[in-house]
């Protein structure tokens, strides 16, 4: 056990209960599909006049979309003040660069991230989520062997 | 309506970003140990996240008209076809490369996690690419 979780396994488990809990409230009270690719494409609409960021169902989710991103920004400040533990990673920039612009093509491009998909999705029953679900971990796990094979820092 | 609409929108929010914190899905090294397999734990995020979203997926539409505060349950739908399974694979790619995925992006600014922004300053700008020179046809 101590093998597969050096770290411990129960925060993991509430944490993630927490995250379901926070997808299951949004959908009983607003009735919505709590992703969070989406608003990377969403809040292009305010300023873009590219038509795909002008459709209907962006200019119509764009306001709830940021709140809810706020809401994300505000859960971190909480624990960040309940428990007083901040955190900066030691991923290289180029990484986290590099990363993000695969993320945000990536994710728009497959409409959906591993919350889009892999939370919302499979909680939905639809099996293209799965399917998407088993690539992008499957190119994620093979990339992270890769570099640490190379010795990539 | 609207306001107790806009704060129920907050509040779920931060029920998920508080839920990436405790389970430090928001520190990449993490992430990255259990895509090389020296830390299980991303597995049981994604079990307890997916059994609670589950049952209010499946339970709310079969004992409720409708939402609380809205009038219809959204669905949704995602299409097995190639452009989602190549998007699929561009966004793992990401997701290997730096440990990170949108929702921890996000919520590691409220930790003071701030090397997240050139996570999120990449995510927007591959958005754009998309939206901008590859839309759906």
């Amino acid at each position: 056990m101590s093998e597969l979780f050096p770290q411990g396994y129960a925060h993991y488990l509430a944490g993630g209960l927490m995250i379901g809990a926070g997808v299951g409230l949004l959908f009983l009270l607003t009735g919505l599909i709590g992703g969070m690719s989406s608003v990377f494409s969403s809040t292009w609409s305010y300023v873009s006049k590219v038509p795909y960021f002008q459709a209907p169902r962006y200019l119509r989710s764009r306001r709830w979309r940021l709140v809810y991103a706020a809401g994300l920004i505000l859960g971190g400040l909480l624990y960040l003040g309940l428990s007083g533990e901040t955190f900066q990673t030691h991923v290289s920039a180029w990484r986290l660069m590099v990363g993000g612009l695969l993320i945000g093509f990536g994710a728009r491009l497959g409409k959906g991230c591993t919350a889009g998909h892999g939370i919302c999705g499979l909680a939905s029953l639809q099996w293209p989520s799965l399917l998407a679900v088993m690539v992008f971990l499957s190119t994620a796990i093979g990339i992270a062997h890769l570099m640490r094979w190379l010795g990539v820092a | 309506m609207r306001h107790a609409h806009t704060l129920a929108v907050l509040l779920c929010g931060s029920l998920f970003g508080l839920g990436l914190s405790v389970s430090t899905m928001t520190h990449p090294e993490v992430v990255l140990d259990f895509l090389l397999f020296r830390d299980l734990g991303l597995l049981l995020v994604l079990v307890g996240a997916i059994g609670m979203a589950l049952l209010a997926y499946q339970l709310g539409p079969r004992l409720m008209q409708k939402p609380w505060l809205a009038d219809k349950f959204s669905a949704h739908q995602s299409q097995a076809d190639t452009r989602t399974l190549i998007g699929a694979a561009i966004f793992g790619l990401g997701w290997g490369i730096s440990g990170v995925c949108p929702g921890p992006a996000i919520t590691g600014l409220g930790v003071g996690n701030w090397p997240m922004l050139y996570v999120l300053a990449g995510i927007a700008v591959g958005a754009y690419v998309q939206g901008r020179w590859f839309p759906p046809r």
